[in-house]
């Protein structure tokens, strides 16, 4: 940590101390399963932002009710169609899309409510710290899909930010915990005196001195928050409550085919399998950074 | 606490939303006026929010839930009919995966670094990633359509249940519960398998543990009475943990298997709008998965010596 240089300047200045991010890194491609999950990832990544070339088909068209409904996979729908005969591939590359789009940005939600809270409370200490604790107790003490279940419920067909405004405002508990135990203990740190005595405001240590700090457990819960929000998503999607038809999600696809489990396993196996690919390399990634930054 | 405050989330919540929780019926041109009106009366929706919540409140700190819409009966004894089932799904489950984890940890551990390490870390990495309602499918598909060897859902068999002999009662549940029940368990012990292995690992660097290695002791007696034993703590806390995951993993499962427990009435209620069962639902599994952690705190200060009698 960067408050404890006591002693060792010289060595310090020979060697700079190398940014959290880009240990991260590193230590990821020393790895060879880290290095697997880096290109595998990347590839789900890529095939999710050029989904517009990439997919054979308009993957909301339904070209022809009848002739074309529910094939099973073939040269010319190698993941075969949907019941609306809808491009099953076309949907999932699309879905790859949503998807990770949902992961993403509704873990920047929670990111930064998680951050915010727990230093506040953290800073803040005494009564405010251990009143915010006991909010917190309470909604980590009820599971995150129970939770969303009694929200969705109540506002039937939402739109896709709304989605990601829940999923994430349900998955900063956690994190919040971590940051406010860190900024606890790094409160009276020296070097935390230190710039207090030099005048720094209040706003200026939290993000100057204590944030920097923060980075290794932030990055650790995004890479397993994304995987996790990508789960919950197809699973809410897969009841019905998640993102809305005729939009793509690969909950979304197993859920078109879930009437029919047995007539059409194409659209539960495909989406299901690019799913379990996606959140396994997340979880590697994940377990890797941490693993770097234990380690230290 | 935990009620109070999902209560009012969802209270909150149900009343901003646009609409009110029965619009299905309301929203009907056929229904007229009157009828609307009156029915508002009836669950006294016509009356002020303060009002309302505070007999909300009132009827929960009674233990009432509501009036499901959709069953036409009290929350209650819908969730009442449905938890021993849930319960059932999750204790087979919860037994299940903590042997078979357990197992697979050993196993690893005991060969560790190997390609069988690896294999199984591999393996277990694949089932804990995987969303529960994926994996039910897939073995719905596996041993019903593909392989037909199980019934397709249900907890019995619904024409012949009633006729069967005791035994074969017994047996026709057992059959019914067995698909949901093995996904559970794999889904459960892939969690346990990653902890327990870790926590072994971590245990193994142990003085006592070298002690036993100079005392002559093989690999495996070491593995079995020193290290396995020391882990055993962690699993108890794990025990807490893994409430929240087998209560959800069990209502994706319920709703791909049509195992008729708490999961499949409240995703069922989903579809029909039913709020007051889906939050009866959400209240009770919340109030579930803290009993279960309480629990496993209370069998935690009982089990570690160090803690017994303060």
């Amino acid at each position: 940590m960067r408050g404890q240089t006591r002693g060792s300047v010289a060595t310090k200045i020979e060697q700079p101390l190398e940014s959290p991010l880009g240990l991260a890194v590193r230590g990821i491609l020393r790895k060879p399963s880290s290095r697997v999950a880096v290109f595998v990832l990347g590839v789900i990544i890529l095939v999710g932002l050029l989904a517009p070339l990439i997919a054979p088909y308009d993957p909301a068209a339904q070209p022809d009710i009848v002739a074309l409904k529910s094939l099973p996979p073939s040269l010319a729908h190698p993941f075969g169609t949907d019941p609306y005969s809808r491009d099953v591939l076309s949907r999932v590359i699309y879905g790859a899309r949503l998807s990770l789009a949902i992961g993403v940005l509704a873990t920047v939600v929670s990111l930064t409510f998680g951050v915010v809270y727990g230093a506040i409370a953290g800073y803040a200490g005494g009564i405010v710290d251990a009143a915010m604790m006991r909010v917190l107790d309470a909604f980590l003490s009820i599971p995150r899909l129970l939770l969303l279940l009694g929200v969705l419920v109540a506002w039937p067909r939402l739109s896709v930010p709304a989605l990601v405004v829940f999923l994430g405002l349900t998955g900063w508990f956690g994190l919040s915990r971590i940051v406010r135990g860190q900024v606890l203990a790094l409160k009276h740190a020296e070097f935390v005196t230190a710039a207090l005595a030099l005048g720094a405001s209040r706003r200026r240590i939290l993000v100057r001195h204590l944030l920097p700090n923060l980075v290794s457990p932030i990055v650790v819960a995004a890479t397993l928050g994304v995987a996790h929000v990508i789960v919950l998503e197809a699973g809410l999607s897969y009841l019905g409550i998640g993102v809305p038809q005729p939009l793509a999600s690969w909950g979304n696809i197993i859920q078109d085919g879930s009437d029919q489990v047995a007539t059409l396993w194409w659209m539960s196996l495909f989406p299901g399998l690019f799913m379990v690919l996606t959140v396994m390399t997340l979880n590697v990634l994940g377990e890797a950074i941490r693993d770097v930054y234990e380690r230290r | 606490m935990i009620v109070a405050i999902v209560a009012v989330i969802t209270f909150v919540l149900i009343h901003l939303a646009p609409g009110d929780p029965f619009s299905a019926v309301t929203d009907n041109p056929n229904v007229s006026e009157t009828v609307r009106a009156t029915l508002r009366a009836q669950y006294g929706l016509d009356r002020p929010l303060p009002e309302q919540f505070l007999r909300y409140a009132g009827a929960l700190a009674r233990g009432e839930l509501g009036w499901s819409f959709s069953y036409e009966r009290p929350v209650n004894e819908v969730l009442a009919t449905a938890l021993p089932n849930t319960l059932l799904l999750m204790g087979v489950a919860l037994v299940g995966s903590f042997a078979l984890g357990i197992l697979i940890a050993l196993i690893q551990v005991a060969r560790r670094d190997s390609f069988t390490d690896h294999a199984l870390s591999g393996i277990s990495l694949f089932f804990f990633s995987m969303p529960d309602f994926w994996l039910a499918i897939l073995t719905l598909l596996a041993f019903t359509y593909w392989l037909p060897i199980f019934p397709v859902g249900g907890a019995v068999d619904p024409v012949i249940h009633e006729y069967l002999s005791w035994g074969g009662r017994v047996l026709d549940r057992l059959q019914h519960l067995a698909l949901p029940a093995l996904t559970l368990t794999l889904l459960a012990s892939a969690t346990v398998a990653r902890f327990q292995r870790a926590a072994l690992l971590d245990v193994l660097p142990s003085d006592y543990i070298r002690t036993a290695r100079l005392k002559g002791l093989t690999e495996r007696q070491i593995l079995r009475r020193h290290a396995l034993r020391n882990a055993l703590l962690p699993i108890i806390s794990l025990i807490g943990l893994s409430f929240p995951a087998l209560l959800t993993g069990a209502f994706f499962i319920e709703k791909v298997f049509a195992w008729p427990g708490m999961g499949f009435a409240v995703v069922s209620a989903i579809g029909t709008r039913d709020y007051p069962l889906v939050v009866g639902g959400v209240i009770i599994g919340s109030i579930m998965v803290a009993l279960g952690s309480l629990l496993a705190d209370l069998l935690y200060a009982w089990a570690d010596p160090r803690l017994r009698g303060h």
